[in-house]
């Protein structure tokens, strides 16, 4: 390890599954705990929300002021990130990480924000909610009908060195709701009839906490250890060699679902995940400009997700995809419902089909197209 | 936009049974106080001030609120939260605080905090448990405020001595837990509680430790809200999954590679913290060896600690379809034979068949 390395800032965010439940609020409060403790605070960016209890909690700290940024003649107030470095705190407490700043701003997202003053080797406090998490988008919207638009990657999520569950009972946000104490009366009207539902919030709520023990699971592996009462005695899954996730994407939307989908489950093994785009001949040049636009597009989406992307070449794409596969080391093949029965009727058998024939040595994955909602 | 009220009221598949146990438990409901537990996984993450704080906050919105029983050391921000809060009648026995239970139920409040639910109540006492003491209130129709730590629950003693290396003497069963009307997991990063906790330990990576108590407090706090999504979903007659949860099922067949399938399904299973389901459907034109090699398959099932089960249907895919779709199913493992599938293409193989109906699932096809 390097001494550059050493010295980046340590990031903790606070999870929890919905507006109102308290995540700024248990933030400020250990930021408080933190300058009893003689430890330098101070507040980088803050969402007040006009929530009384929690506006409160910004007294005694320092605040530091927020720049102004004009966007077609009106003016927008963002994190002022150079100022939070120059300062340098020990602990920069910075509101709402899955924020998109408004175009004009230096960076697109507040999480590259974050990572600057990290970088400069400055600790974060920040919080989000799961639903912000991108390769829990499409599960997201198939059970709640909301589709989350500002996503957070998830090596983001999975690099900060700290999550905190911060959890209330969906009753008592419910309560808070109607008593105002998280939006203003229109707004809580209007959040009680989507995303405010009893049944949304406890999934949320599931997922969240599931996410959370993920998270802190992640952090301290534990398959080494001695078998437990937790673990499986019948099969030592230590000994597992380790999976290596290959994509096929092509330019249909369920594309992004399986790339989200892929990423998870790729994770969650502590796999290795990569996707291919094969092109049938004259690489991308012989599609219409959608479809080409469609690939790139995906390839980037999978790019921003950490995942290597190759385009092959290749008039068979199954003889293609498992010829690269067996050469990368791959253990299992994961392809969308569309590439399944568009291919059946050119080829005479289904993807899958011919992969299994094919690749008798790997596992093939038909995901689910979690972009639709049923 | 669907939503899942509007499911519900389009699936209309709500049995009269349903409907008779929730009036049921509405009406128990009503006489009865309501339980809301606040679970930590060590002592020191703060689920005292999380307790006492909500009492506070209730008793300044209006509600009548009283204190049963604190912790014999309490730190001083719930002092604080505990000040202006009306303390009944606590006996101490041994140092240990006793709930009088006579004297809360003759005040009769709305709402009971107990600090510490895990307690044993000297000999002689009304109940030798203080959880018991916990009940008679709730069924004397004061709900109640309480806190506990993994470690204290009865089910988790043998994971608990895994990793600590002691379990302990006054225990909770889950149970008691798991059947609150409420839990709130309190959470807090493990370094905070390191040095109240790491005196209790037996050596070891602490930070570690820490960690295995925490990850199992929200698995379960996790299970709890299933099952309460679940009734949900069930009351409504939703029938659908949300995901929330993997859920992985295996389908065996007598020629499937059905000891890499379970393994595989196995360790998928516990790396998602899922649930792994393993079935057979059981055909009347099965040979001989084909029914020994389903028997030692739901054998190495067991062994896998799978939910075993084994169908009854004429179309056996679409018998495994049913049970994977009323099981909230979001993966299938499924074997395909490469020469014996090769000749039912022209009707669409089994698996075409498994594949097009699985909406909403992952297929994962293991070759043979």
């Amino acid at each position: 390890m390097t001494g550059t390395e050493r010295t980046r800032g340590r990031l903790t965010i606070f999870l929890g599954y919905a507006a109102g439940v308290g995540k700024t609020y248990q933030m400020l409060t250990e930021a408080h705990e933190l300058r009893q403790r003689g430890v330098d605070v101070v507040i980088g960016y803050f969402e007040p929300h006009g929530r009384k209890d929690t506006i409160a909690l910004t007294g005694g700290l320092e605040t530091i002021p927020r720049q102004v940024v004009e966007y077609r003649g009106s003016r927008f107030e963002e994190m002022d990130t150079n100022a939070v470095i120059d300062r340098h705190p020990q602990v920069a407490v910075i509101d709402e990480l899955p924020h998109t700043n408004v175009p004009g701003s230096a960076r697109a997202k507040r999480w590259e924000d974050v990572h600057l003053v990290l970088d400069a080797g400055i600790d974060v406090m920040t919080t989000m909610n799961v639903q912000h998490l991108e390769s829990l988008n499409d599960q997201i919207w198939q059970s709640t009908g909301v589709r989350v638009r500002e996503t957070i990657p998830d090596w983001v999520v999975q690099q900060a060195d700290e999550v905190v569950m911060v959890d209330l009972t969906p009753r008592a946000l419910l309560n808070r709701l109607e008593r105002g104490v998280v939006y203003a009366p229109e707004r809580a009207q209007a959040a009680l009839q989507n995303f405010f539902r009893e049944p949304t919030l406890v999934a949320l709520r599931e997922l969240a906490m599931r996410q959370t023990a993920h998270a802190v699971e992640s952090r301290h592996p534990y398959d080494d250890a001695p078998a437990s009462a937790a673990g499986d005695a019948a099969s030592p899954a230590s000994h597992h060699p380790p999976d290596r996730v290959l994509l096929v994407i092509g330019p249909e939307p369920a594309s992004a679902a399986l790339i989200r989908r892929g990423r998870r489950v790729a994770d969650y093994l502590r796999a290795d995940c990569l996707a291919v785009y094969v092109s049938k001949n004259g690489g991308l040049q012989s599609l219409t400009p959608d479809e080409r636009d469609n690939v790139q597009r995906q390839l980037n989406f999978a790019r921003g997700l950490q995942i290597g992307t190759r385009i092959l070449e290749g008039s068979d794409v199954a003889e293609t995809v498992v010829e690269f596969a067996r050469a990368a080391g791959v253990t299992q093949i994961f392809i969308t419902r569309q590439q399944e029965s568009a291919l059946r009727s050119r080829l005479g058998g289904a993807l899958a089909q011919r992969l299994v024939n094919l690749a008798r040595d790997m596992q093939v994955t038909i995901v689910a197209d979690r972009s639709v909602r049923r | 936009m669907r939503t899942p009220l509007d499911h519900a009221a389009r699936a209309g598949r709500r049995d009269p049974e349903t409907l008779l146990r929730h009036a049921q438990a509405i009406e128990r409901a009503e006489r009865r106080g309501q339980l809301k537990i606040f679970l930590g996984y060590a002592s020191g993450v703060g689920k005292s001030f999380k307790l006492f704080d909500e009492g506070r906050r209730r008793h300044d919105r209006g509600e009548d609120v009283v204190v049963a029983a604190m912790q014999p050391h309490s730190d001083s921000d719930v002092i604080a939260a505990v000040r202006g809060l009306e303390l009944i009648g606590t006996r101490t026995f041994d140092g240990v605080p006793i709930i009088d239970v006579p004297a809360v139920l003759a005040r009769r409040p709305a709402v009971c905090l107990v600090d510490g639910l895990a307690y044993e109540n000297p000999p002689g006492s009304r109940h030798p448990k203080r959880y018991q003491d916990v009940e008679e209130l709730l069924e004397g129709g004061v709900s109640v405020l309480t806190s506990i730590n993994l470690e204290y629950i009865e089910e988790q003693q043998e994971f608990v001595r895994s990793i600590t290396g002691e379990s302990k003497a006054a225990t909770v069963p889950q149970a008691f837990v798991t059947g609150a009307d409420e839990i709130v997991v309190v959470d807090a990063p493990p370094d905070e509680c390191v040095a109240i906790s790491a005196a209790t330990r037996n050596g070891g990576n602490v930070a570690q430790q820490l960690s295995r108590l925490r990850e199992r407090a929200l698995l379960l706090a996790a299970d709890v809200v299933d099952h309460q999504l679940e009734a949900y979903l069930e009351l409504n007659g939703i029938q659908s999954s949300w995901g929330t949860q993997e859920r992985i099922l295996v389908c065996m067949t007598p020629r499937a590679p059905a000891a890499v399938m379970l393994a595989s399904g196995r360790r998928n299973a516990d790396r998602f913290h899922g649930e792994l389901f393993a079935v057979y459907v059981n055909q009347s034109n099965l040979t001989v060896e084909d029914r020994m090699a389903n028997e030692r398959n739901a054998t190495l099932a067991r062994a896998q600690d799978a939910r075993v089960e084994i169908l009854d249907g004429r179309d056996a895919i679409a018998t495994i379809l049913d049970y994977a779709r009323s099981h909230g199913i979001t993966q299938i493992f499924v074997g395909h034979n490469l020469k014996r599938n090769w000749r039912a293409r022209l009707g669409g193989s089994p698996l075409d068949q498994l594949i097009r109906g699985a909406e909403g699932m992952d297929v994962r096809v293991f070759p043979h």
